[in-house]
């Protein structure tokens, strides 16, 4: 019997100016950051910006161009080395889910149990059937299970062997949103309970922020910034994460103090230092919940869509300026399509970009 | 590079045949302009155009009964539809021949119960024209069979009963619906069917009627005129690559007219009293005369009449056995490969490549035993120049008139057949499996054993049996390249039925279609066991 090798969490997983791609052509493009133990972190982009890349080469099926990938104390991976993926303690579950088969779900389950003693295999598996809740579905084949009982059976298979960090590859892209919604907070929930850092890969900002502790906002190969939700949302670094995370428009405004800058609608104050000296012409960032329906306002604008979403509305209104923004309403607030309203604005931070 | 390199030899035969067209001299050319190739084309001609209109008034009708009715063993009748596929053409030509001639059974009950004598009375003449297209009908009806009664499936039930909804009448919903929306498939079942048509030699040949096939090798062998041949070869090549071109086109139509919503109608058209029992007759009768009749024949003649089965038809049948056990291991061993090569490298060069590598499923044999032969014994007459000239000795033949340039033959005819079901398999592997067995410990080598293997084997069989079973049945191919005094079940059957001992070559006839059988039970339980899953 081999031994098992000695389970421990991860610490830390360090990635360092990282670039992967073929041909001397960079897919990902010196990606940096950290997780830690007990984290979940997520790439989050639009479809082809490299993120899935990252993540194989993470689990070791692509190499470095540049860069050092360490876990602790090791280097997995740089130009010059890698460890292959099979020694790396990085489990992996995948968009196309990749059950196999030919094996019950048991069988699948214990694949990476091999060099497991029997008896340790065994229980380990029952307790992640149950943990997944699909205890007594041990020797049904993979063809007869629902998409997302694959799915959790995928998840069991690949954190089985007690891996290190877990890796998942748009896990919920090939589910139906209702499924989704069940399946988010029970994996998380899993997790939790495993201590296990978990890094997953999507393109759907809801699922970003219902997983994760920590974002990465990637586009065309680039990380742009790595965040809390939270963070990413109301802090955004750069112009992309501003307009790839939830609604948000930019106001043309001009700065006229540390913490205040002039636009179509009045003097905007801050409550931290912006940093632009005064004159400078920007682009002011405003979400729809930043911007509310205020019939005291001096500031008008005239209504050119409407949505009904219950608990509110979300009118899209249009400025004397001829801008056009999102606007949040009360749903007791029922205005008609061409009405004007009075609109003030409610922003905590200033989020400005030159122009 | 492995994959380009088994692709440029396997398209060998087929670029020799191209060039022997181009660079042939007007001489031939004229002779054979003047003399035969008139009456090989409008042979060929009516003989596809006869077979075509038989299998698809037989192959549509059938299809569309068995899929959108429900009648009296209709359960039964669908499958068994495909029966006579087992038989090769040229077994049933000279089955029926022995059971229709002046000597046979029918005609001397005629005789005895009406007293009449040669002459006097007219009875239809089975060695013709007409009877090719007959004989040949029975057996590649399943084809169009096959192809459009998939199509009837796949068809949406939704879009017939909108159009049930505007106004149409059931048999309207057929002609302006149904049947359009399954030509494409229709057309690729008449291609394939026209394609055995062409390359049939056995049936042609047994029944004297001069097309190509017959041409070529009469010319081959007749005149030993490689040159001709080759030509022959080059026209009959041109009537298939319009037949390959007109395929490739339909089963790329048959994609845009496959409907997103696939699922096996469940409400027949329930046929009753009868209509019922006409449809049943109509569904039976193709079946009892393309295989039950003809094997029950073979049958009786076999284990009744015919000598008994001796040492030499052990050798027969062990010959058999062992070139088409050598056959499908490489064929399938070089499609492994193949496939292997455009999962690792799916680039445009090794695609192309495997593309070309998969060509011989449509050349008839005979195209391809010239295209081996002649490379082959220029290469011989290097090698023993070669030798000659440095050692003063004499070797024999080293590839041709040997089992390797039949074993070359048989790998450039099917090896599409053993790439399509290798392919299909290891497409089932999908590439996150590779990576989900390596994030969870696994090596390269595991992965193969515990993932591809297990899941390849069924597909793997699959093909060797396929490959298995053509072989066994090949014939033109078999007969021109096969080593002097080698002889194979088929060949066995040919050469006994050609000397009119046609009771005699029952024996090895009937081995032939039960082996043939097995892949056509395999095929139709493939076909239940897929609409059962779509259901």
């Amino acid at each position: 019997m081999t031994s098992l090798p000695p389970h421990k969490l991860l610490k830390e997983m360090t990635l360092t100016d990282v670039s992967v791609g073929y041909d001397g052509d960079a897919v990902v493009k010196n990606a940096s950051f950290k997780l830690l133990e007990g984290q979940i972190g997520c790439l989050l982009g639009p479809s082809g910006c490299g993120k899935s890349t990252l993540l194989r080469a993470i689990a070791g099926f692509e190499s470095l161009m540049v860069g050092e990938i360490r876990i602790d104390d090791e280097v997995i991976a740089s130009q010059s080395h890698s460890v292959n993926p099979e020694h790396r303690f990085i489990g992996m579950v995948f968009q196309d889910i990749a059950l196999f088969p030919h094996l019950t779900i048991a069988q699948n389950i214990a694949f990476g149990l091999s060099a497991w003693p029997k008896e340790a295999a065994q229980e380990r598996v029952t307790y992640l059937l149950n943990l997944v809740g699909l205890s007594g579905f041990e020797s049904r084949y993979p063809h007869s299970l629902s998409g997302g009982q694959q799915q959790r059976v995928a998840l069991a298979r690949a954190i089985a062997p007690k891996p290190k960090l877990l890796l998942m590859d748009e896990p919920f892209s090939g589910l139906d949103a209702k499924l989704r919604e069940e399946l988010v907070p029970d994996i998380r929930a899993i997790l939790q309970h495993e201590k296990m850092s978990a890094l997953l890969v999507t393109h759907d900002q809801m699922e970003a922020f219902a997983m994760a502790d920590q974002v990465s906002v990637m586009s065309e190969g680039v990380i742009h910034q790595t965040g809390s939700p939270y963070q990413i949302y109301h802090r955004p670094e750069t112009r992309f994460v501003a307009s790839f995370i939830g609604h948000g428009d930019f106001l043309t405004a001009t700065v006229c103090g540390p913490d205040c800058v002039h636009s179509d609608l009045g003097n905007i104050r801050g409550d931290l230092d912006h940093g632009f000296a005064d004159n400078t012409q920007v682009d002011l960032l405003v979400r729809p919940d930043d911007i509310l329906h205020d019939d005291d306002s001096e500031f008008v604008g005239v209504i050119v869509s409407k949505w009904f979403r219950g608990s509110h509305f979300l009118y899209r209104v249009k400025l004397s300026s001829g801008k056009v923004i999102y606007c949040f309403a009360s749903s007791h607030h029922n205005h008609s399509v061409g009405q004007e309203i009075g609109l003030s604005v409610h922003l905590d931070h200033l989020v400005m970009f030159p122009r | 590079m492995a994959a380009m390199l088994i692709a440029a030899i396997l398209a060998l035969p087929i670029l020799v045949v191209l060039v022997n067209v181009l660079i042939g001299d007007g001489e031939v050319w004229r002779h054979l302009y003047q003399t035969v190739l008139a009456e090989y084309i409008s042979n060929s001609l009516l003989l596809m155009l006869g077979v075509g209109i038989g299998v698809l008034v037989i192959g549509v009708p059938c299809a569309w009964l068995t899929s959108m009715c429900d009648f009296p063993g209709r359960t039964l009748l669908s499958w068994a539809l495909l029966l006579p596929m087992a038989v090769p053409a040229y077994i049933i030509a000279y089955t029926y021949t022995g059971v229709l001639d002046f000597a046979g059974p029918v005609q001397t009950f005629i005789r005895e119960l009406t007293g009449w004598r040669y002459g006097e009375y007219w009875f239809f003449e089975i060695r013709s024209l007409g009877g090719a297209i007959a004989m040949l009908t029975l057996v590649l009806y399943p084809y169009v069979y096959l192809m459009s009664r998939a199509a009837f499936l796949e068809q949406s039930e939704n879009t017939l009963e909108v159009s049930r909804t505007l106004g149409y009448s059931g048999r309207a919903v057929f002609f302006k619906l149904a049947l359009p929306l399954a030509r494409p498939a229709i057309v690729t079942g008449l291609t394939l069917a026209l394609m055995e048509t062409l390359a049939d030699y056995g049936t042609v040949q047994y029944f004297s009627v001069n097309t190509f096939t017959t041409g070529i090798l009469r010319t081959f062998y007749g005149f030993g005129d490689i040159a001709a041949a080759s030509q022959l070869a080059g026209i009959l090549l041109m009537f298939v690559a319009v037949l390959i071109l007109l395929e490739r086109y339909s089963r790329h139509r048959i994609r845009y007219h496959a409907s997103g919503l696939k699922k096996a109608s469940n409400r027949r058209m329930i046929l009753k009293g009868s209509r019922g029992f006409i449809a049943c007759i109509f569904c039976l009768l193709p079946i009892l005369v393309g295989f039950l009749i003809p094997v029950g024949v073979l049958s009786y003649w076999a284990v009744f009449k015919a000598e008994m089965p001796g040492a030499n038809f052990i050798q027969l049948a062990w010959n058999s056995f062992y070139l088409a056990a050598m056959a499908s291991l490489i064929v399938v061993s070089l499609a492994l490969i193949l496939s292997y090569a455009i999962r690792l490298n799916n680039g445009k060069a090794v695609r192309t490549s495997v593309g070309i590598a998969g060509l011989g499923y449509a050349l008839p044999g005979t195209i391809i035993a010239i295209g081996t032969i002649v490379p082959l014994a220029w290469l011989d007459h290097r090698i023993i120049d070669l030798v000659k000239h440095y050692s003063g000795e004499r070797v024999g033949l080293i590839f041709s008139g040997t089992l390797v340039a039949l074993l070359f033959a048989y790998t450039v005819r099917f090896m599409a057949v053993s790439l399509g079901a290798v392919q299909n398999g290891l497409g089932k592997i999908k590439p996150s499996m590779d990576m989900a067995g390596r994030s969870l410990g696994m090596s390269p080598f595991k992965v193969l054993t515990r993932i591809h293997i297990p899941l390849l084997k069924g597909s793997v069989l699959t093909a060797m049996l396929i490959v298995f079973v053509d072989v066994l049945k090949e014939l033109p191919a078999t007969l021109v390249l096969r080593p002097f005094n080698f002889n194979t079940l088929a060949v066995r059957a040919f050469e006994l039925a050609s000397d009119e001992r046609l009771i005699d070559a029952a024996p090895a006839s009937l081995m032939i279609v039960l082996v043939g059988l097995v892949p056509v039970i395999l095929l139709s339980r493939s076909i239940s066991s897929h609409l059962n899953k779509s259901k």
